[in-house]
């Protein structure tokens, strides 16, 4: 145990070099699937079928297939198909983060925007509001507190997915935790720094997520207790709070 | 299945030029189907400009449709609605021949019209102020300022004067229902579709909200269009009421004649039950 933790001093920069690597790939991931999400959510509901094709294929592309696999195929096989191919270990981690949450993202935004009741969109066309402004000012900002617990879920998976980056000898802060296990030969030290530390992290990430669908359910004129951004598990199902 | 009907066979392709008179609305021969059942059936009936007018008949009857299909909220599945002499759900080609509205044709013939709809559909993700204006800025370019002074002044017409600032959420059925109306006169449409208004409040704001309706019935121009199934008020504001019965107008005529000497015997079976 003290050689463990001496060792954890000693290379303190290096642990954090760590830890930013994979806040960066968790951010830079989620902000790459958050864009996907939208992008690709709103593609499936269009009315020509190439362009829900397009998005249908994509997403069960990347849910169908391994994230392990996407990462490695990346990182390794596509060099070998083209040699002029190179690709920054770090940024391979974000595409395949970003492209398959993307995926899992896109069917959240289906999901809530089709949870918009019917009505709502046709006082809008009542009111002969343009297609977009329909989508823009009356449908998005009611599916977006809907989307909100789906999506930080989704984050909290992102977030302990990079721990993969250590296959593609990214220095993340599994990978750097490894070569301190592999130093000090302390095991049970060096893995449950591990856990502390992630757990410390997701549960970061779900406050902020409460809070975000705190202030979303306020516009809405729902309003949240300060209990209710504490909680860990995601709140209600979607459609079944209105 | 309609054998005991004159078809006039009126697809989109040969229809009229235009519309007798000067009806503001006119329903020519209007089909509408859902899968195997025909909810209107060669539907015809005129509404002149500035006229009230009110649907009744048992629910299922297609009252409901006819406004649905008038704000463009459905599609025909034959005839032809004329607005204002220009084809609702059709446009012409420069032939002369009419086709199947596109979203531009449809932007253009709904600016005449507003509804208000059973639900209120106030817009939750707004304030009371901003559902109002909402459409006046973004749809017809009003300056905001201007949008929220008319706001203002609808707000009073409607008795909320002091809701300005509030969340849809924190109103009473009845007081989002007039928040509705006002939303749906701020858009100055020239006609009013008045779906069910009531049907979905307490019974002690029904007489509120009618009240105000009657009001607007008196002191504007608007062509209205009602479903309702409250006579007393149907019998106030009404220059027609027509009887509906499985898709047709089996009765039309000034309130006094149906309320009190309806001809057909399916309307005094109606009126018997609900009054």
């Amino acid at each position: 145990m003290g050689d463990f933790l001496t060792a954890f001093l000693d290379n303190m920069p290096d642990v954090r070099s760590g830890l930013w690597t994979t806040l960066q790939a968790t951010l830079y991931g989620a902000a790459l699937a958050f864009v996907l999400s939208f992008l690709l959510g709103l593609m499936s509901g269009s009315r020509l079928l190439p362009v829900r094709g397009v998005s249908r294929v994509f997403v069960e592309f990347f849910r169908g297939t391994s994230l392990y696999v996407q990462l490695f195929w990346l990182y390794y096989v596509l060099p070998t198909i083209n040699t002029d191919y190179e690709i920054e270990p770090l940024l391979c981690g974000v595409l395949a983060f970003g492209m398959n949450y993307g995926a899992y993202g896109s069917e959240v935004v289906r999901g809530a925007l089709g949870a918009v009741p019917k009505a709502q969109r046709e006082a809008a066309i009542a009111l002969n509001m343009t297609p977009f402004q329909r989508l823009r000012r009356v449908v998005l900002p009611q599916a977006w507190p809907q989307m909100i617990p789906p999506f930080a879920n989704l984050l909290i998976q992102l977030l302990k997915c990079t721990p993969l980056l250590w296959l593609i000898s990214v220095q993340d802060l599994m990978t750097v935790m490894e070569q301190l296990r592999d130093r000090t030969g302390e095991t049970v030290p060096a893995y449950l720094t591990l856990l502390v530390i992630f757990f410390v992290l997701a549960y970061a990430l779900t406050m902020l997520m409460n809070m975000l669908e705190a202030a979303a359910k306020a516009r809405l004129g729902q309003h949240t207790s300060a209990r209710g951004l504490l909680r860990s598990r995601s709140g209600q199902i979607a459609g079944v709070d209105r | 299945m309609a054998t005991d009907q004159p078809v006039k066979k009126t697809g989109p392709e040969d229809a009229p030029g235009g519309t007798s008179g000067s009806a503001l609305v006119h329903f020519d021969q209007v089909v509408k189907r859902y899968g195997d059942h025909t909810v209107l059936d060669h539907l015809d009936f005129e509404v002149q400009r500035g006229k009230h007018v009110t649907l009744i008949g048992p629910s299922g009857s297609g009252k409901t449709t006819i406004l649905r299909l008038l704000m463009t909220l459905e599609k025909v599945s034959g005839g032809v609605i004329w607005v204002d002499g220009e084809p609702l759900t059709h446009r012409r080609t420069p032939g002369g021949k009419l086709k199947s509205a596109d979203e531009k044709h449809l932007r253009q013939v709904r600016k005449k019209i507003g509804m208000v709809f059973q639900q209120f559909n106030l817009f939750p993700n707004m304030k009371v102020l901003q559902n109002i204006i909402e459409a006046p800025v973004n749809v017809l370019g009003m300056d905001k300022d201007e949008a929220a002074e008319r706001a203002r002044g609808l707000l009073e017409l409607v008795g909320l004067s002091d809701k300005i600032d509030a969340h849809p959420t924190q109103l009473s059925g009845g007081q989002q229902q007039r928040v509705a109306i006002a939303r749906a006169l701020a858009m100055r449409p020239e006609i009013l579709l008045l779906d069910e208004v009531t049907s979905a409040l307490d019974p002690e704001l029904v007489a509120g909200v009618l009240d105000l309706l009657r009001d607007i019935a008196r002191s504007t121009d608007i062509t209205m269009l009602c479903v309702t199934h409250e006579m007393g008020f149907a019998r106030d504001i009404s220059d027609t009421v027509m009887m509906f019965n499985e898709g047709r107008v089996i009765e039309s005529g000034t309130p006094e004649k149906i309320f009190t000497a309806p001809e057909h015997e399916r309307t005094r079976d109606f009126l018997g039950a609900i009054l």
